[in-house]
């Protein structure tokens, strides 16, 4: 059977490409600590040596739209085109093409099905930055066949945030049951608290600093009880209205595993957001 | 109310370089031409297959008219949809690094919570 080698949770900034990439007067002061904090989360996958990445996100309106929403779809294709025009334009992230492994998504969906989970799939999936932007801290060599999972965290109605936890349990199971020799990481990726078009949007820090250190807790220590017990889709609009992404965190928690403590911690207080950095070795760090 | 509809709106220019453009230089003509001839084209059909009912109202047709973001908050439009395409319309003119994101934050600093319903 195939073997979970790292599970990674992350925040997904995509404003990182153009800050790491900037020299002279255009890099922001942020921008080399940054880059170290990145290259050390980096190391955290590189060490447990993936052959597959399951690459957990939510699309931002650009495939996915109100006349036919899924909650969870997984992507099913040889390759997926990657980022979009309007991603482009406001954060300079690159065009990319990824490899995608079918036969993962195939058993995905089966299993996945039958475990109750009516997920919807893709054929022909172009993903954005929501899975890029780990792809670019984590793998920037982009040469690993992924499977892209979306969550729907962001029109309403929404599932509700044990469903998340679910889904996370359920994906680690059927990924640890998939007929193969093969070395999977699951990444996933969303916000701590987050204002977007919003009064509180764009302030020096992010918008709700104390749900964010209690979120960096929750997460590092696996405590998904007490998480559980005051994260509500209502309670999600106080930290900052584009919060609800805090649940594919909460999906990650579930596939860690309820006490999962995380064996790599590391948060970054930048404007506007608090970027923050998990990784889990389900079977033991690697040498 | 026609929720979704604004949200179509953004949606739609907001993906589209041309009507990007076009909606910054001319927002009252790109609204009447965009709820005439494209309001009603169901995304992912044949064109013959469009839809016969939606229609924005006024308070949103106005809104959209005058580039009122504020308005459209108060509305409900997602605002991630309209942060997106007011960004790309407006952020050029402003010359510090994301100072149009603050005078952005600045103008809808009289909504608390709970913000408008966004939900379609």
């Amino acid at each position: 059977m195939a073997t979970v080698v790292a599970v990674i949770a992350s925040t997904h900034h995509p404003f990182y490409y153009r800050a790491s990439t900037a020299t002279g007067e255009d890099r922001p002061p942020f921008a080399d600590e940054w880059v170290r904090k990145i290259h050390a989360f980096r190391e955290t996958l590189t060490r447990a040596k993936p052959d597959v990445l399951v690459m957990v996100g939510s699309d931002h309106f650009h495939q996915l739209w109100l006349d036919n929403m899924p909650q969870f779809l997984v992507g099913k294709a040889p390759f997926y085109d990657a980022n979009w025009y309007n991603e482009e334009r406001e954060f300079g992230l690159p065009r990319m093409l990824l490899r995608g492994q079918e036969d993962l998504s195939a058993h995905l969906l089966r299993e996945g099905l039958d475990a109750g989970f009516d997920l919807a799939f893709s054929n022909e999936l172009r993903i954005d930055h929501s899975v890029t932007c780990p792809i670019i801290t984590l793998r920037p060599e982009a040469d690993l066949p992924i499977v892209p999972i979306y969550t729907n965290i962001f029109a309403p109605p929404l599932p509700r945030p044990g469903r998340f936890v679910a889904l996370g349990r359920a994906i680690r199971e059927i990924v640890e049951s998939w007929p193969s020799q093969l070395r999977v990481a699951i990444i996933g990726t969303g916000h701590l608290s987050l204002e977007l078009g919003g009064p509180r949007q764009f302030g020096p820090h992010g918008p709700d600093p104390e749900f964010d250190r209690r979120a960096v807790e929750w997460i590092a220590t696996g405590d998904l009880d007490g998480c559980l017990s005051e994260v509500t889709l209502d309670s999600l609009h106080g930290p900052g209205n584009a919060t609800h992404g805090f649940m594919d965190f909460m999906l990650m928690m579930g596939v860690a595993g309820a006490g999962a403590k995380a064996d790599y911690v590391d948060t970054l207080d930048l404007f506007h957001t608090m970027e923050a950095y998990f990784t889990w070795y389900p079977n033991g760090a690697p040498a | 109310m026609s929720r979704y509809l604004l949200d179509k709106f953004l949606y739609t220019v907001d993906r589209d370089p041309e009507l990007v453009e076009r909606y910054r230089e001319d927002p009252r003509g790109t609204v009447a031409w965009w709820e005439a001839e494209r309001a009603n084209a169901l995304l992912n059909c044949h064109p013959a297959e469009a839809s016969t009912w939606l229609r924005l109202t006024d308070a949103e047709r106005e809104a959209l008219g005058t580039h009122d973001y504020p308005r459209l908050f108060e509305l409900g439009a997602h605002p991630f949809l309209t942060l997106t395409l007011f960004i790309a319309m407006f952020e050029r003119d402003h010359e510090e690094p994301l100072a149009f994101q603050r005078e952005y934050a600045r103008k809808l600093s009289h909504f608390t919570l709970p913000y408008p319903d966004i939900a379609t």
